[in-house]
């Protein structure tokens, strides 16, 4: 079961993914992600793996969702701190050419 | 090479979203049995996952089905997983496996066939459309020195 929380300070809205992110995960979390940007329309939005501990191509599609949607208001979108097993599935994807993906400091060894 | 089957789990359960964190967590305990790295059972982990989320989402849209694992370990520290359905069947495989090709609309990345590839050693994908898809992988887990 995934859990989602979030931050909000001077326009950049901070959403921590607490979990595994899975298609499963996805379906569920989605709803609760966009409600989050429609209600604070955010010009930046930061997508924190600080506490995910796993992620399959399923997660590709929501930060690629994200992006998208940030993209289209003139915003950004962009992962913070991915421990290194997401790190490998975004690496395999080839993302970071759309999407600044950042690593956990112990992650890219 | 002819491999002999170590030790094996076979599971078999419901098309339902749930049953893919079931499924990564039964490989991953029998894949411990190999000492793997941390990188490495993360990779087949990331592969089980991938193949079972295309049952339940693609081979099976609009209804509940059932999806058999069976995760082998091999001589020579192989870990074999087969992944199968009775769904609906992919027409065209070669298409199917492109990365972003996907039917699954922004759910999904169309990324997962290329994962199941980058993770594995050998990937190997049999389609029948209506009559279901089997899909069968292979990973050697390195010895840690």
């Amino acid at each position: 079961m995934m859990k989602v929380y979030s931050a909000y300070r001077d326009g950049r809205l901070t959403i921590f993914l607490h979990g595994e992110l899975d298609h499963h995960a996805v379906r569920q979390s989605m709803a609760a992600i966009e409600r989050l940007l429609d209600d604070y329309l955010p010009r930046d939005c930061v997508l924190d793996f600080s506490h995910l501990s796993f992620m399959d191509s399923s997660g590709i599609a929501l930060i690629l969702k994200l992006h998208r949607r940030m993209s289209s208001a003139g915003g950004r979108a962009w992962v913070e701190n991915a421990a290194a097993q997401p790190l490998r599935v975004i690496d395999a994807s080839g993302i970071e050419r759309l999407v600044k993906i950042a690593a956990q400091e112990e992650a890219r060894t | 090479m002819k491999h002999t089957s170590r030790n094996y789990i076979k599971l078999e359960f419901p098309s339902t979203g749930a049953n893919e964190s079931l499924a990564r967590s039964a490989v991953a305990a029998l894949a411990a049995q190999l000492d793997p790295t941390l990188d490495e059972l993360g990779d087949i982990k990331t592969a089980v996952s991938e193949a079972v989320t295309n049952a339940i989402v693609h081979a099976y849209p609009d209804r509940i089905g059932t999806v058999w694992l069976r995760a082998s370990i091999l001589d020579g520290d192989v870990l074999e997983l087969t992944v199968r359905d009775r769904g609906r069947g992919i027409a065209d495989v070669a298409q199917a496996m492109q990365p972003l090709y996907t039917t699954g609309g922004e759910e999904r990345s169309g990324m997962g066939f290329t994962i199941m590839e980058s993770f594995t050693d050998a990937l190997r994908v049999r389609s029948t459309p209506g009559k279901g898809t089997t899909v069968t992988m292979r990973r050697r887990i390195r010895k840690k020195r």
